[in-house]
């Protein structure tokens, strides 16, 4: 339990606020709007115009910010790296300058534009996932995929999936650390010796997780069916949407603002 | 007996399962057995014998491979009857983990009405009756990885309730439970036996057979015994033997006859002897 | 004399640095004699388990913690551990992977570098120590039943030979018989071969009727620790913590409350002696 339970990023975080009470199906649609009009910003305008539904949203989802903080903290590394690369690669105006190593003026610009971008990017996602509990999400999902039934997209049996493989995520993080431990006391240590031998604890440490998780899909697939599930046919679902005036102007407003993003950028 | 003139739930005749592809090894031979509407039967017997393939027979998880499992006088074979079936026996297993499907405890809890197509505020009465009657109120919201295994047991049953079931089996629902998560189970099963719940328990836990209208002993397979637990408890040399263990305090009345005292039959808890060794004095 | 397990104000704690952080130990300090059959009991959550994954050396930890001599601060100790320290962890069947019964067992003594003769003859040894039959031996552990999957893997750590055996719930999940069986091959490594035993349990009785010394762990503290009689004649403290005492103890405590003549006791054959006595004086 110690090894895994720092990952918190993009946990739930249970609340009542606008966010958290917006239809799940318009979060999910808000999303690509947002990433439009992040990927299509460029220029002051579009910058500040891109920020302001995100900073927004997450003022409002009554998260406490060390916590976007902490579920960012993974992804600073990509992010300087980045920077990096860009300020040392791209020619331009010195900036400053350490024997062969240089930072151009364009560089630089391009690079805090890449992690201004990508942190929008990740931050917006987290926040969909952070105030949509999994079992709304996939719901969401399904029925935001229902009309493509017809194609033969099997919408229900998707959802079902990513509820399951949500919901065993940590059990199986929970067990690949205990069998991580005996192995380890069995003097396989995937962290020591050398390469066959760690090859060989990789080996202890995968087998018994795979034959684990399969005992587990067995007995749930049995628990499943012994509470009558039969796949798509027959069922209801607890969780009801519907749309509210709230949903509809959210949607409204961000597929303005990406048009007028987009009209910044071309005009 | 007063039980055997009440309805019949569940009636096994002359039942026997082999799994397919084992050689045609024998799991079950030749059960006959009723379950009556209110009794609490208790199924005992030690690991391999057959018991929990038994409690699967029941709702039509599986199909016998000789004779023919009734419930409430449909055939569990009957592919066209199977989630009849399964809306009047409920199942509770073993692996707190490995049965509870949703994210939270109240989808948990709508899971099985979900499946049987009830309507949205249907369930959401129900959830809210049951979550107030098995205390799980303030848990709705929680995920079951947060769960204690006492509670994820009490959910697992509390979701089965749900759909009200005209019985409830539960194999083996406290053999992956501390002596706490157990006591939840356990005392949460005597309230449905208080409510007129038909009950079958699986368990190897003699101290859990106790409360019990009516206990059948398997032994590889074969119903070796059945009748009332006093019955059961006296027979304390064939239970070692078969590899079950009586609870202490019956063990120790054993201890105390073969000293050549004479001390009464049913002396299960230490209640029963603390009354009656101050009642002697 | 310092014991073959040394613990001085052991500190864990969970994602330490983080606003989540809370410690699973706190000020734990105890020692165990060689060859000692010590119980760990505590509530859910008390802590036991990670006491016995520090002790293991899987876990690091702020103290001083010295086990077969090894001072466990320092990681190449702790990484090593596993040569004279064998765990045998809850449900332990989840840790067999190899093709053959024979293989797995074999897994921990060739990490230890022994020569295939001395495997195999350890791995015999472990076998037929857990009572599986050769027949076994060339099958996949995944085709054994329950009861032999939990004693093959447990072969596997046997077969090391460690001299301090930690247990954590070793018999969960089995039926009274395996239970048994289990605990009385424990037993006897203990008192026949000197190899020092600590075993997590919720099983009251088991604690009674076996243990040399018991440690109560409550909220990542030691509560009480003592030999079985003391520590089961404080029956209302343990009860105070969520905590079942064994039948015989309940059962004394019960009758001196209620003014009857009966000395503590915590096993059955103490209550048979007890109540005879109680029965005689009345006849």
């Amino acid at each position: 339990m110690s090894l895994f339970s720092n990952i918190t990023l993009g946990q739930y975080y249970p609340g009542a606020s606008l966010l958290h009470r917006m239809d799940p199906r318009a979060k999910i649609l808000a999303l690509p709007l947002v990433m439009i009009m992040v990927l299509l910003a460029d220029g002051t305008a579009g910058f500040i115009m891109s920020g302001i539904p995100v900073l927004l949203a997450l003022l409002l989802a009554g998260i406490p910010p060390g916590t976007y903080w902490r579920g960012l903290k993974p992804l600073w590394a990509i992010l300087l790296i980045g920077l990096a690369i860009q300020s040392l690669t791209y020619p331009g105006e010195k900036l400053w300058q350490w024997g062969m190593l240089s930072v151009s003026r364009e560089g630089f610009i391009l690079g805090m534009k890449l992690s201004y971008r990508l942190s929008l990017l990740i931050l917006s996602t987290m926040l969909l996932t952070m105030t949509t509990t999994p079992m709304n999400l996939t719901a969401a999902l399904e029925k935001l995929l229902q009309p493509l039934k017809k194609f033969g997209v099997p919408a229900h049996e998707l959802a079902m999936m990513m509820t399951i493989a949500l919901r065993f995520v940590p059990t199986l993080l929970e067990e690949a650390e205990a069998v991580m431990k005996a192995q380890q006391a069995r003097g396989g240590s995937v962290s020591t010796g050398n390469l066959n031998q760690r090859l060989r604890a990789s080996v202890a440490l995968l087998v018994p997780l795979l034959a684990g998780s399969i005992r587990r899909a067995d007995e749930l697939a049995m628990a499943m069916e012994a509470r009558g599930y039969r796949g798509d046919t027959g069922r209801t679902r607890l969780k009801q949407f519907k749309y509210r005036p709230v949903d509809i102007i959210v949607l409204t407003v961000l597929i303005a603002l990406t048009i007028v993003v987009a009209a910044d950028r071309w005009a | 007996m007063r039980v055997s003139n009440r309805k019949k739930v569940i009636c096994l005749q002359g039942v026997s399962y082999s799994y397919p592809g084992t050689n045609n090894r024998i799991v079950l031979d030749n059960i006959n057995l009723d379950v009556h509407a209110g009794e609490m039967l208790v199924l005992l017997g030690p690991n391999g014998s057959g018991k929990s393939t038994l409690a699967r027979l029941m709702n039509g998880l599986l199909a016998p491979s000789c004779g023919q499992v009734l419930v409430d006088g449909l055939n569990t074979a009957d592919d066209t009857s199977l989630w009849q079936v399964r809306k009047k026996v409920g199942m509770v297993f073993q692996n707190p983990d490995n049965q509870l499907v949703a994210a939270t405890v109240e989808e948990e809890l709508a899971f099985g009405m979900e499946n049987l197509g009830f309507p949205p505020e249907e369930m959401m009465k129900r959830i809210r009756e049951i979550s107030a009657r098995m205390q799980l109120d303030e848990l709705l919201n929680f995920p079951p990885h947060r769960l204690s295994g006492g509670q994820k047991q009490r959910v697992a049953i509390a979701s089965v309730l749900a759909i009200e079931p005209q019985a409830l089996v539960l194999d083996e629902p406290t053999s992956m439970l501390d002596p706490a998560g157990r006591r939840e189970v356990i005392s949460e099963l005597n309230r449905l036996k208080q409510s007129g719940k038909t009950v079958v328990l699986v368990t190897h836990d003699m101290t859990e057979a106790i409360t019990a209208d009516r206990i059948v002993v398997l032994v590889q397979g074969k119903a070796a015994f059945m009748g009332p637990p006093r019955e059961c408890f006296s027979r304390v040399a064939w239970l070692q033997e078969i590899g079950l263990e009586i609870p202490p305090a019956a063990e120790l009345a054993r201890r105390i006859r073969g000293k050549g005292l004479v001390v009464p039959q049913d002396l299960y808890h230490v209640a029963d002897w603390v009354e009656y060794l101050c009642q002697e004095s | 004399m310092p014991g073959i397990i040394d613990i001085k104000n052991l500190y864990v704690s969970y994602a330490p640095g983080t606003p989540i952080q809370r410690h699973a130990l706190r000020g734990i300090s105890m020692a165990v004699e060689k060859g000692e059959y010590r119980a760990i009991i505590g509530p859910q959550g008390s802590g036991k388990s990670t006491l016995l994954q520090v002790m293991a050396g899987l876990i690091e930890a702020e103290g001083r913690v010295s086990v077969c001599g090894k001072d466990l601060r320092h990681k190449k100790n702790r990484d090593g551990l596993w040569r004279q320290v064998g765990i045998i962890f809850q449900y332990p069947e989840r840790q067999l992977f190899e093709d053959t019964v024979f293989n797995d067992i074999a897994y921990g003594p060739r990490n230890m570098g022994l020569s295939e003769d001395e495997v195999r003859r350890r791995v015999k040894a472990a076998l037929e120590a857990v009572n599986l039959d050769e027949e076994v031996y060339c099958l996949s552990p995944f085709k054994l039943s329950g009861g032999q999957k939990r004693r093959a893997a447990i072969a596997g750590i046997l077969a090391m030979e460690p001299e301090v055996l930690l247990l954590d719930e070793p018999t969960a999940g089995l039926d009274p018989r395996g239970k048994r069986q289990l605990m009385d091959l424990f037993s006897n490594l203990c008192r026949k071969k000197q190899v020092t035993l600590v075993l997590v349990t919720h099983d009251m009785e088991e604690v009674a009727h076996r243990a040399d010394t018991v440690t109560v762990l409550y909220r990542g503290r030691i509560a009480m620790g003592g030999t079985p009689k003391e520590i089961f004649a404080r029956c209302k403290e343990l009860e105070s913590i969520g905590l079942f005492v064994p039948f015989a103890a309940q059962l004394a405590t019960s009758l001196q409350a209620k003014g009857l003549p009966v000395r503590n006791m915590t096993t059955l054959p103490e209550a048979e002696q007890e109540v005879a006595r109680l029965l005689k004086g009345r006849a």
